[in-house]
C-alpha cells in the first residue's frame, strides 16, 4: 500500500510540477468524447502495433520525467506518493493522450500481483520494467474447458528438478501477440481439492513452447488470443507464492481484476471537479447526429427512444461511480462489484437495443454513408460480449445474491474431492 | 441516500425516522384512507417543527438548512417519507415555500412563509393540467389582462393538496407569456373537486378557475423569469419525488428480502432458489442505481449546475420504470399475499407508481433529455467546427 506520510510531495504542489511537465512533454489527446477514429477492434495489424508501440513510448516518457507508477513504491521505480496525487494526475493527464493499453491488465492486476506476492529479485526485475513501458504483462487465466470456473484450471505444471514444465492452454488473454509477459495459473497437484492444488507462474510469452492463436470475434477483432502450451519450462525462480497455495494468489488477483475501475494503480483521465467539461454529464450526443442524418430526429418515438438510452446511460454511470466509491471507502464489500456488472446487463443491455433499433434497416447492409449504422449492427452482434468477459452476469447475480445479500449458496459438486475425481464433460479446447 | 452525511445531518434524518415510526405506523395509513385531507393537523405542525417545511427557505424569511444544503437536507426528510409512505404535504409545501422565498416581494413572503413554516397552512403549485392538457408544460389556464388586474380561467389538476391548501400558485398564460400567481385558495370564482386517487394518505383535486380575478401584485417574479422559475420547481419536485421513490423501493426490498429468508416452499427457503436469488440481485442493482440517481440529481439542483434538467428527468426517467418493476417485483415474490389490502407492499407500490406519474411521466422525462441532449449536441457542434477553424488558421 502507498505510504501516507506527511514529509510527501503536497498535493498541490504535485499539480503544478505535473501540469507544467506535461504541458511540455506529453502529445494533446484529441477531444474525448469524440468517436475514435476507429474503434479497436477494426484497426489493422499494423495500427495495433503502431498503437503498442506509441503507448510504449508515453510509458517511458513518464517514467524518465518521474511520473509512472505514482503509488508504486520507489524502490521499484514508482512515485511512492499516494491515491490523492493519483487521482491529481487523472485529472491533469485529462487533456493529453497517455498509455491506456499499459493499464489493465498490465498495472494491476499483473504489476499489483507481483508487489504483492513477488519476491524481492522478481520485483525488482520486473516492476520497473512494467512501469518504464519496456515489459507489458497479459493474464493466463481462463481454459476452454471453464470461463467463470476459473479454480478449475486444467493446464498442469509438473517439477522437474530447477524447472517446471506446463502443458495445456489458455483463452481470451488480451493481446498476447504483442504482449512481453503473462501471469499464469497452473495446476500442480491433481490429487487434492481444486482450490489446494494451483500455483501461478511468470511466463514469457514469446517462448519455446508457446504457440498464440489469434481468435476473431464477430465484431472483426482479433485482440483476444489463445496459447497453447507444450512443454514450456519456466525456472522455478519465476514461480509467484507458494506451491499450491496459487488460489491465495488467485482470490487477490480476482479482486484487483474486479476493482481496476476504482484501483490507484490504474491511470484514468478524469476531467476535474467542477471543470464544466461536457463530458462530466456522461451520455453522448451521436444519436442525436445519427436520427438527425436519417431524418427521424423529429419522429417522437424516435425522440423517445434516445431520451430512454440518455437517462440509462446517466444512471448507469452515476450507478457505478457510487458502487465505486462504496467499495473504496469500506462501505460496501468488493464484492460488490457484481452490482455493476448486472447495471451493465440489464440497463446497459436496454441502451444497446436502442442503439440498434435507431440505426434501422442500414445497420444491416450499409455503404461508406451510412457505416455509422453498420457499426451499430456489427456492435449488436456482439452485444453479449459485454455480458461475459471478465465474468459472466449470471456468476455477479450468484455473487450479490449470495455475498451481498448472503443468500444460501449454490451447492457445488467439486469441493472437498480431489481435483482428478471431479466430474468434467468432455474437452472443447 | 448520500453514501457520507454529516453528523447533523444523520442526527435530523433520524429524527424524523423515530417520529414517523411512531406517527405513521402502517395501522395509521390505513386508518386515513378516507380522511379528506389524508393527516392530523397536529401531525403536521409537529413536522414543521422537525424543519419539513424550513429547508428551502431563507434565513431571512426564518427557514434555514442543516448542513448548508437545504435540498440535500430535504431530500432525507423525502426518502424516510418513503420508506414510511408517510402522510403529508411535502412537496407541494416545500415547492411553494422555496419560490416564495426565493421571488416573493416583502408582502408575498410576510403573507405565505410564516405559516409555512409553523405547519398551519399549506401551500400548493398549481402547474399540471387535466387531459387533454396532461402533458408535462402544457398551460392552457388563461390569465387576461383588465386594468389592475388577471381574470383567470381554465382548469388545474392534479393538484397535491388542492381541497384544503390556502394559498395556490397558479401557472396561467398571459399575453406576456406565462406568469406565475399566488392567491389565496377561498378566491371567489375557484371551485374544487376532489379527486379519487392511488395513495392511501397523498390527496389531490382539480380545481376550476372562473373568471377568477387576481391583482396584478399577485404576480410571483418577474414574468420574463417565469420559465426559469418553473424549471427550477420542476426540478425541486422531481428531486423530492426522487428521494422518496428510492426510501419506499428500499422499504419494499428490505421487507421482501426477509419475507425470502422466513418462507419456506418444498422444505426450503425462497432465497435458496437461484431463479429468486437472480432477480434479488436485479433488485439490489436496481435499488442501488435508485440511490445514485436520486442523490446525483439532488446534488445537481442543489448547485444549480447546467446540467441539473438532464439529472432529475433521468432519475425520473429510469425510476418510473426499474424503481416500479422492483416493487412490483417485490409483489411478485410474495404471492397472493403481496395484493392484498392487508399487506404493506401496497403502501410503497402506491407511493413510487403516484410519484413516478405527477410532475412528468416517464414518456415526458424522456421527450425532454432528447430535448436536451439536442441541444448539447448543437453546442458540440459548433466547437468542433471551432476546433476546425483554429486549427486551419
Amino acid at each position: 500500500m502507498p505510504e501516507t506520510a506527511t514529509d510527501l510531495e503536497p498535493v498541490e504542489d504535485f499539480r503544478l510540477r505535473l501540469r507544467s511537465w506535461l504541458a511540455d512533454n506529453m502529445p494533446r489527446a484529441r477531444r474525448r468524447g469524440a468517436a475514435p477514429l476507429r474503434p479497436r477492434g477494426q484497426m489493422s495489424d499494423e495500427e495495433e502495433l503502431a498503437e503498442v508501440a506509441y503507448h510504449r513510448e508515453l510509458q517511458r516518457r513518464l517514467f524518465e520525467g518521474g511520473f509512472a507508477g505514482i503509488c508504486f513504491p520507489k524502490e521499484y521505480g514508482g512515485q511512492g506518493l499516494t491515491p490523492e496525487h493519483q487521482k491529481v494526475f487523472n485529472e491533469e493527464i485529462w487533456p493529453y493522450d497517455y498509455p491506456a493499453r499499459l493499464q489493465v491488465p498490465p498495472m494491476q492486476p499483473c504489476a499489483t500481483i507481483i508487489l504483492d506476492f513477488g519476491t524481492e529479485e522478481q520485483k525488482r526485475r520486473h516492476i520497473p520494467a512494467i512501469l518504464r513501458g519496456d515489459e507489458i504483462w497479459m493474464q493466463m487465466l481462463s481454459e476452454p474447458s471453464g470461463g467463470s470456473d476459473v479454480a478449475g484450471a486444467q493446464t498442469t505444471a509438473v517439477r522437474d528438478g530447477d524447472e517446471w514444465v506446463l502443458n495445456g492452454s489458455k483463452i481470451w488473454t488480451t493481446g498476447a501477440w504483442w504482449s512481453d509477459w503473462a501471469l499464469c495459473l497452473a495446476r500442480t497437484n491433481w490429487d487434492v481439492p481444486k482450490h489446494r492444488g494451483l500455483t501461478v507462474f511468470m511466463v514469457p510469452l514469446r517462448h519455446e513452447g508457446i504457440e498464440i492463436h489469434r481468435i476473431e470475434m464477430l465484431n472483426g477483432s482479433r485482440e483476444f488470443c489463445q496459447e497453447f502450451l507444450t512443454d514450456v519450462r519456466i525456472p522455478d525462480s519465476d514461480r509467484i507464492g507458494e506451491v499450491d497455495q496459487g488460489w491465495t494468489v488467485g482470490t487477490r488477483w480476482m479482486f484487483y481484476e474486479k476493482s481496476f475501475s476504482v484501483s490507484f494503480y490504474v491511470t484514468r483521465p478524469t476531467p476535474p471537479e467542477g471543470s464544466g467539461d461536457g463530458m462530466s454529464v456522461g451520455g453522448d450526443t451521436s444519436l442525436i447526429t445519427e436520427a438527425r442524418r436519417r431524418g427521424t430526429l423529429n419522429d417522437p418515438a424516435t425522440r423517445e427512444l434516445i431520451g430512454e438510452a440518455h437517462a440509462l446511460s446517466l444512471v448507469s454511470s452515476e450507478a457505478n461511480r457510487r458502487i465505486g466509491e462504496a467499495i473504496a471507502t469500506g462501505k460496501m464489500s468488493d464484492q460488490g462489484a457484481g452490482l455493476s456488472k448486472i447495471i451493465g446487463g440489464t440497463l446497459g443491455i436496454r441502451v444497446a437495443n436502442i442503439n440498434f433499433q435507431l440505426a434501422g434497416p442500414a445497420a444491416a447492409a450499409w455503404t461508406e454513408d451510412s457505416r455509422a449504422a453498420g457499426d451499430q449492427g456489427v456492435a449488436f452482434l456482439t452485444r453479449q460480449a459485454s455480458q461475459i468477459g471478465g465474468g459472466t452476469t449470471e456468476m455477479a447475480r450468484n455473487v450479490v445474491s449470495e455475498r451481498l445479500l448472503l443468500m444460501p449458496r449454490e451447492r457445488t459438486l467439486d469441493r472437498d474431492i480431489p481435483f482428478r475425481d471431479v466430474p468434467r464433460g468432455p474437452s472443447t479446447g | 441516500m448520500e453514501l457520507e452525511l454529516t453528523e447533523d445531518q444523520e442526527f435530523f434524518a433520524d429524527t424524523t425516522r423515530k417520529f414517523l415510526e411512531d406517527k405513521a405506523t402502517p395501522t395509521d395509513l390505513r386508518q386515513l384512507r378516507g380522511d379528506p385531507i389524508g393527516y392530523a393537523p397536529q401531525y403536521w405542525r409537529a413536522g414543521a417543527e422537525l424543519g419539513w417545511t424550513s429547508l428551502l427557505v431563507s434565513e431571512e424569511d426564518g427557514g434555514g438548512s442543516i448542513s448548508g444544503r437545504g435540498l440535500a437536507d430535504l431530500a432525507l426528510v423525502a426518502h424516510q417519507f418513503g420508506r414510511h409512505a408517510a402522510p403529508g404535504p411535502l412537496l407541494a409545501t416545500n415547492v411553494v415555500a422555496a419560490a416564495v422565498s426565493r421571488r416573493g416581494t416583502p408582502e408575498q413572503r410576510a403573507e405565505v412563509i410564516p405559516g409555512l413554516l409553523a405547519g398551519e397552512t399549506v401551500a400548493t403549485w398549481c402547474w399540471a393540467e387535466p387531459p387533454p392538457r396532461d402533458r408535462l408544460g402544457e398551460v392552457g389556464l388563461s390569465a387576461t389582462p383588465d386594468g389592475q388586474n388577471y381574470v383567470l380561467n381554465g382548469r388545474k389538476g392534479p393538484v397535491e393538496a388542492g381541497a384544503h391548501a390556502q394559498h395556490l400558485l397558479v401557472v396561467a398564460r398571459a399575453p406576456e407569456g406565462l406568469v406565475q400567481l399566488l392567491l389565496p385558495a377561498s378566491s371567489p370564482g375557484i371551485t374544487v373537486i376532489p379527486a379519487q386517487g392511488l395513495d392511501l394518505t397523498r390527496r389531490f383535486a382539480e380545481i376550476r378557475f372562473d373568471d377568477v380575478v387576481v391583482p396584478r401584485s399577485a404576480l410571483l417574479g418577474d414574468p420574463s423569469a417565469t420559465e426559469a422559475d418553473i424549471e427550477r420547481q420542476l426540478q425541486l419536485a422531481n428531486v423530492i419525488q426522487l428521494a422518496e421513490m428510492v426510501g419506499a423501493m428500499e422499504k419494499a426490498f428490505e421487507i421482501t428480502v426477509e419475507w425470502a429468508f422466513n418462507r419456506y416452499s418444498f422444505g426450503r427457503p425462497l432465497a435458496s432458489y437461484q431463479e429468486l436469488k437472480h432477480r434479488f440481485a436485479d433488485m439490489k442493482a436496481w435499488l442501488e442505481a435508485g440511490h445514485a440517481a436520486a442523490d446525483a440529481a439532488t446534488r445537481a439542483v442543489q448547485d444549480e449546475t447546467d446540467w441539473a434538467g438532464e439529472y432529475t428527468s433521468a432519475g425520473k426517467a429510469y425510476m418510473g420504470v426499474y424503481g416500479i418493476e422492483l416493487v412490483q417485483d417485490c409483489v411478485q415474490m410474495h404471492g397472493g399475499i403481496g395484493v392484498t389490502f392487508d399487506h404493506d407492499m401496497h403502501l410503497y407500490l402506491r407511493r413510487v407508481v403516484v410519484d413516478s406519474l405527477l410532475f412528468g411521466t416517464v414518456s415526458d422525462h424522456r421527450q425532454r433529455l432528447a430535448t436536451m441532449l439536442e441541444r448539447r449536441e448543437a453546442v458540440e457542434t459548433n466547437e468542433s467546427h471551432e476546433d476546425k477553424e483554429a486549427t486551419n488558421a
